[in-house]
């Protein structure tokens, strides 16, 4: 009795000193999922990196408008596109302050300087800061930025011009990635001069909204408003990101106050959370694709009739609520229906085995026997790929197809396919900058010869993506885009399953939070009641 | 006591080639490797990827790296993370005193209970106590840990609302690291309530880190204490009048100790098992959850390094061991010499 009343007592002094001093300061505690590996993000290219460097700490020249994939001005105010979409020149915004910390007072606001210093990092090799800290640059990699770029060029402290090798529209929003993030070149150098050059990825100096004060691996990373952020001090006084890796402890930690909002929740909470008086439950269509791609490179699968049969005799709606379980939506198209450009006016194959039967008959193909490759690892496109394997094996057993569940690890899973050994294969893709491009091209182009699963190459549909990408308008852009998924539909060399459903717990109090559909979590617009 | 001690000193030297050999085999017969496993779905041109091992050093011949492994790790060098860059005992000993202090606190809780449960089962052998007391211990040992983690933090900490959820202090305390030892850095800081804070968080850890410990060590000590107990010394003690407590504290217990104490160093292997799941429970920044993410990730130096350096904690808990036996009862020592 008196160990309770010694606990109850403790916890409520404990409680009382918590809203005591929420009252004083805005402090949001955000529930990460996980440890940064470091606070470049340039360096550092998972979705938990970007969350606690990227967002809070840095600004890009471009930037997503927060919640959408629409590219907005950032650091650079406005932006020219000429000589046939091959140079792109960018006008700064002047009067950008610099954090500082106990390594770094900044001398001066932010300039050209700062844009050379940070690409060039990244792109040239002799570099001074090229190999610190280990020197990868994946995305950077990833998102071919080296073979793009032929110049970047400081025309004087507030424009610069970078000039591409050929014309490449998604470059503008490929600026507005996390990895294009601007560091401060005063910074390097003097870090340079004191013979501590990785101090510029450990303590980090931004021109966020907000500066980082202190890192506990593990356990939690606290930041401060920046009163000097160009867009504003942000409402919060402080942000708290309280690395807590258990989905199930999150959700507790949520549910007891002990933060404000949780990402990545089990999907078994999800009913009770909808329930919980004191938590909004956010959901909004990731920016993913989960799909079955037919290996069109190997008959029958090189005719369309074929594939489209095959789409037909699949039911998607038993695969959405199976595999799925309320989180995830039907998917028609290659984009997500969040990124500008989706033809809502597609129809979908329809579910109906009869007539799958009759066009698998009038295809001349009779007890076909295959195989669907089943991926071994969960991703959010795709959480039970096995499960989806069985399914479909079921559904094509119906109409006469025997196929044959195949799975290998997840790397020489991948290599296996690159390598054409599939005769049809699940797989997705998760998007990185919300341009159609970053889909159509990579996944369906028939230049993208190894992460095209269905070794498909369609030159009306590839002119189209072509001339999308020589253009900067983006109304033009749409309609190409609108276009080729017509084509992608009728030729059917995926039967698209589904987009994932990303939810986000946020307790009441919590005001302008909205979901990023890249899944990063922007606080710099959030308040608190 | 001198050679009892080289000998055991030496025995060590073939565990510990052993434990590289092991930690450096294992990490490397996952699938995968840590650039692919950084690269995730995405797609990486064998070239990059080539570059990106040779970058790291993992393009030479398995017998090369292990031979640079070890050459290193004699010169106290454990290696670079290659998630985090840095180096590999930095990131440890940041970690180890949040274990430590974990752990410790567990060993206390399954001492200061199992000990005396065990003795008291012992000398109430039969009766409905330890009965009791022994089917507990037969329920706490077989407590899976997740489940009695969730299961306490759901009722302690979200139902009840006595105890906090998860973390190693409220978050309104930014206490400065001195020691690392949360316990003795919220005293030293001067913050108000930042110990309590401290001590409130270390509660549904410890009990969960303990229980199977303290399970172990009850029992064992009502086995070795029923032993003893049935010695024709102890007949003698009881028959020369001697109080219960110097027959049972003295007589007994002192030679109940040596297995009891084997089982408590024993123990720590035990604990860094259960570190792993207690410490991914209750987001306990300790070396538990840092090396199942380091294997997740393919983080080769860092789980070859973690690895060894708790292979060398727990080698070292069982040498101390090892030698208390020799304090304890002087017979072991001669025998051995």
């Amino acid at each position: 009795m008196k160990k309770t009343l010694i606990k109850a007592a403790l916890t409520i002094s404990l409680a009382v000193i918590a809203s005591a001093s929420f009252a004083a300061e805005k402090t949001l505690v955000f529930c990460s999922e996980g440890s940064p590996g470091g606070f470049n993000p340039s360096l550092h290219s998972a979705g938990t990196d970007f969350d606690a460097s990227s967002q809070p700490i840095y600004n890009r020249l471009t930037e997503f408008e927060p919640g959408t994939t629409k590219v907005v001005p950032g650091l650079a105010e406005s932006w020219t596109v000429t000589g046939g979409g091959t140079v792109y020149t960018f006008n700064l915004r002047k009067g950008v302050k610099w954090h500082s910390n106990k390594h770094f007072t900044p001398t001066r606001d932010f300039n050209a300087d700062d844009i050379l210093f940070s690409f060039n990092r990244q792109w040239k090799k002799d570099h001074p800061y090229h190999s610190v800290s280990g020197g990868k640059y994946l995305y950077f990699g990833w998102m071919d930025m080296g073979p793009a770029l032929k110049s970047i060029e400081k025309v004087d402290d507030y424009t610069v011009k970078f000039t591409l090798n050929s014309p490449d529209a998604p470059f503008i929003s490929n600026l507005a990635m996390d990895f294009a993030s601007i560091l401060s070149a005063e910074y390097a150098d003097k870090m340079a001069a004191a013979g501590t050059k990785e101090t510029v990825d450990n303590a980090p100096i931004g021109t966020g909204p907000f500066e980082f004060v202190s890192y506990k691996k593990d356990a939690v990373i606290r930041y401060k408003a920046f009163d000097a952020y160009w867009e504003g001090r942000p409402k919060i006084d402080k942000l708290i990101y309280a690395i807590t890796t258990d989905a199930t402890v999150r959700y507790q930690k949520l549910k007891a106050g002990e933060c404000h909002i949780m990402p990545y929740p089990n999907a078994a909470d999800l009913a009770a959370m909808e329930k919980d008086p004191n938590i909004n439950l956010l959901r909004q269509e990731g920016l993913n694709v989960g799909y079955l791609g037919f290996n069109t490179s190997k008959p029958p699968f090189d005719n369309k009739i074929v594939r489209q049969a095959l789409s037909m005799a699949i039911d998607k709606q038993a695969i959405l609520d199976i595999v799925f379980k309320g989180s995830g939506s039907a998917a028609k198209n290659p984009i997500p229906p969040t990124m500008w450009s989706y033809n809502d006016n597609i129809v979908d194959y329809r579910y109906d085995p009869e007539i799958a039967r009759r066009l698998l008959a009038s295809a001349g193909i009779k007890n076909l026997k295959t195989d669907i490759w089943a991926m071994p690892v969960q991703r959010p496109y795709n959480p039970n790929a096995r499960r989806m394997a069985e399914l479909i094996q079921a559904d094509w057993a119906k109409v006469g197809v025997t196929a044959e569940i195949k799975t290998f690890e997840w790397g020489e899973y991948r290599e296996r396919i690159r390598a054409g050994e599939h005769e049809s294969a699940l797989l997705g893709w998760t998007g990185d900058n919300g341009d159609p491009d970053n889909f159509m091209f990579v996944l369906l182009g028939c230049a993208a010869a190894k992460s095209n699963v269905a070794r498909w190459c369609n030159e009306e549909f590839d002119g189209l993506l072509r001339d999308a990408k020589k253009t900067s308008d983006q109304a033009e852009r749409t309609v190409l885009y609108e276009k080729a998924q017509v084509i992608f539909k009728d030729e059917a060399p995926w039967f698209t399953i589904a987009h994932s459903v990303q939810f986000r717990p946020v307790r009441k109090e919590v005001l302008n939070f909205k979901i990023h559909p890249l899944g990063s979590h922007i606080f710099k617009y959030v308040d608190l009641k | 006591m001198f050679s009892f001690v080289i000998r055991r000193v030496a025995l060590l030297i073939p565990i510990f080639f052993g434990v590289t050999l092991v930690s450096f085999g294992f990490i490397r017969m996952l699938p995968g490797d840590p650039v692919a496993a950084l690269a995730g779905e995405r797609d990486m041109t064998p070239e990059r990827h080539a570059e990106m091992m040779a970058r790291l050093g993992l393009d030479k011949p398995a017998w090369e790296q292990y031979f640079d492994y070890v050459w290193k790790l004699l010169h106290g060098d454990f290696g670079t993370s290659v998630l985090t860059n840095r180096p590999v005992l930095d990131e440890f000993l940041e970690l180890f005193p949040a274990t430590l202090e974990l752990g410790m606190a567990a060993m206390l809780l399954a001492i200061i209970i199992g000990l005396p449960i065990g003795i008291f089962a012992a000398i109430k052998r039969g009766t409905i106590y330890d009965q009791g007391i022994m089917g507990l211990s037969l329920i706490g040992y077989s407590m899976p840990i997740f489940w009695w983690g969730l299961l306490l933090i759901i009722l302690f900490g979200g139902i009840w609302g006595l105890t906090p959820i998860s973390g190693r202090i409220s978050y309104l305390f930014d206490v400065e690291t001195v020691t690392g030892f949360l316990l003795i850095d919220t005293l030293l800081s001067g913050e108000e309530g930042a110990f309590a804070s401290a001590v409130h968080h270390m509660i549904l850890p410890t009990i969960v880190l303990g229980t199977i410990p303290l399970a172990i060590i009850a029992r064992q000590t009502r086995s070795a204490m029923l032993e003893v107990l049935s010695e024709d010394y102890v007949r003698t003690a009881r028959a020369k009048g001697l109080s219960p407590l110097r027959v049972y504290g003295l007589h007994a217990l002192r030679n109940a100790m040596i297995t009891v104490i084997t089982v408590i160093g024993l123990q720590v292997g035990t604990l860094m098992a259960g570190a792993i799941l207690t410490e991914t429970i209750f987001s306990w920044p300790g070396i538990g959850k840092w090396i199942i993410f380091s294997v997740f990730s393919r983080d080769y130096y860092a789980v070859q390094g973690g690895l060894v350096l708790i292979a060398m904690i727990i080698m070292s808990v069982n040498l101390v061991v090892d030698l208390l036996y020799g304090l304890i009862n002087p017979r072991i020592m001669h025998t051995n010499s």
